[in-house]
């Protein structure tokens, strides 16, 4: 599946829920699923720390393309990480760093994305960019 | 309270008819900022309708009447905070600047190096951050008063701390992060034992306690605006006559200046010697409007309004299973830091956000106060006059809705 193919259907998804609780139930429910990144990597290495709530962000490139893992220690923050996590993991540096994440203000979420609400989301989005323009000059 | 109109003070703050996310507004962040009352709110209005105009230059009418309202300020806040004199009170853009002004003016005369600045482990980034930045100049030395779990300080280590390379003593009143009323007036006395002076940040005070400068015998204190339901921009530096005279000037512009010639510059005097460039006008003339609101109602009856509405909370509050709270200090004011053991304060904060509830979450600029506590951050809820109960309800039940939701 495309970034696009697989934001498409998130929108979907996401279009199911009428209010914001289910909405945030779900998030939850995402972020209790997420595959913890191996403790190995939870380290100051691959922090990526906001204000509030703290997200850690390894990957691995394999067969030219980028594999993503990753935590936070807020539920809802890491609920947020596996959906970009999903969207851009597997995908080739180029796919990723060219690509446009646009279903986060399709499924109302975009306030997670302010830089007030500092949660350090932003910062992952910008780090899983910045990895893959550095394999892309590699 | 029989005498305390809480109907006709929330009539006073027009943003607290508004919604929130489709609820109606529970404002519990006033820590951070307070809202406005009408009153500050029309004043600000009326100033660029009617008077404005750069405050000590003009001969003109309108410069006349800005300057004489500006002053007036000046004047409350003498009445307000009792201070011995007029020229004590210098206006600036708030308590991160007056804190940066002494830091600044004080370190350029009085510190050198191996000498010793203290403040204390409850500290807001802004009264910590300045300080590390004189003594990283100056290769001064840092000393901190340690804190203990319950959220109070150390008075007994902090009376260890003095010794002769000792300079400067800076603390906080009231803390941001832990409700703690430290005992300023004996801390104050102690660092006088030992001839040192001492910096007071009131950010967290002046809205909720009476406050005697010349009682409290401190040698600065600091305070802003905006906590005080005044504008945003505008804040004080009191300071003692003589210490503020020793002091060299902190920015060079207009207004600070006596005589200007390429060769020399005498310095203004009092207060306007701290008062470079154009201020911000119109925050400096309606901060006595929030002054003049405050003093309607009364400091001490606020006081005991919000101290009612606090022990409510608490009681509310115990009833959250799992709630943890942060800060356990035998005198504590308006606010109430916690968290709810298995969450994280981000989640609850977001969750709150949905139901029309301000909070703030996270370390409120004071990450050593977290580090000591062993904790990412809060979940703080902080009162003002206009709180009442239902307000305290509406966080309860989001609190409980909360917790279902995350845990």
């Amino acid at each position: 599946m495309t970034i696009n193919e697989t934001q498409d259907e998130l929108i979907e998804d996401f279009s199911f829920y009428e209010d914001w609780m289910e909405k945030y139930e779900y998030i939850i429910q995402l972020g209790k699923e997420l595959p913890l990144i191996e403790e190995q990597y939870k380290q100051e290495q691959y922090i990526i720390k906001g204000c509030q709530s703290r997200v850690w962000l390894h990957p691995e490139f394999k067969d030219d393309k980028i594999y993503f893992t990753a935590d936070s220690d807020a539920i809802i923050t890491k609920g947020l990480v596996s959906l970009m996590v999903k969207v851009l993991s597997g995908h080739t540096p180029k796919e990723i760093a060219e690509s446009d994440l646009y279903f986060v203000n399709q499924i109302g979420l975009q306030e997670h994305l302010s830089p007030t609400r500092a949660n350090g989301l932003l910062s992952m989005i910008k780090q899983m960019k910045l990895y893959a323009i550095a394999y892309l000059n590699k | 309270m029989s005498n305390y109109d809480i109907t006709r003070i929330r009539s006073d703050f027009p943003i607290l008819k508004r919604e929130v996310n489709g609820k109606p507004l529970v404002y519990l962040d006033n820590g951070a900022t307070t809202q406005k009352p009408k009153q500050v709110i029309d004043a600000i209005d009326h100033y660029y309708a009617d008077m404005n105009s750069n405050v000590h230059r003009g001969v003109h009418y309108l410069s006349q009447i800005s300057t004489d309202a500006f002053e007036v300020t000046r004047q409350k806040v003498k009445d307000f905070i009792h201070a011995a004199q007029l020229h004590e009170v210098i206006i600036t853009s708030g308590t991160t600047h007056g804190i940066n002004l002494i830091a600044t003016c004080f370190g350029q005369a009085f510190i050198h190096e191996g000498d010793e600045i203290i403040i204390s482990a409850m500290e807001h980034h802004s009264n910590i951050v300045p300080w590390q930045m004189l003594c990283d100049f100056k290769g001064a030395v840092l000393r901190v008063i340690p804190m203990d779990e319950h959220g109070e300080l150390d008075q007994a280590a902090y009376a260890n701390l003095f010794n002769e390379r000792t300079k400067l003593v800076s603390f906080t009143y009231v803390s941001n992060a832990l409700g703690t009323i430290n005992p300023v007036k004996q801390m104050i006395a102690t660092a006088h034992q030992h001839n040192v002076p001492v910096v007071l940040d009131a950010a967290q005070a002046v809205q909720h306690i009476k406050i005697d400068v010349q009682d409290l015998d401190v040698d600065f204190m600091v305070f802003s605006g905006h906590k005080m339901y005044g504008p945003t921009g505008v804040g004080v530096l009191y300071g003692k006559e003589a210490l503020l005279n020793a002091l060299p000037p902190y920015q060079g512009g207009g207004d600070m200046i006596k005589e200007v010639t390429f060769a020399k510059t005498t310095y203004n005097e009092l207060p306007f010697k701290f008062e470079a460039g154009t201020p911000n006008i119109e925050a400096g003339i309606c901060l006595a409007f929030a002054i003049d609101y405050i003093n309607e109602i009364g400091v001490e009856n606020i006081k005991a309004y919000e101290d009612e509405l606090f022990d409510y909370a608490h009681s509310r509050l115990r009833e959250i299973p799992n709630i943890r709270f942060i800060g356990t200090a035998e005198k504590r004011s308006s606010v109430i830091s916690f968290l709810i053991e298995g969450t994280h304060p981000y989640d609850v904060g977001v969750i709150l956000d949905k139901l029309g509830i301000a909070v703030r979450t996270g370390h409120h600029c004071a990450q050593p106060v977290m580090d000591q506590f062993g904790i990412p951050g809060t979940i703080r809820a902080s009162l003002a006059l206009y709180n009442t109960k239902e307000d305290i309800d509406a966080l309860v039940s989001g609190l409980q809705r909360a917790a279902n939701m995350l845990l």
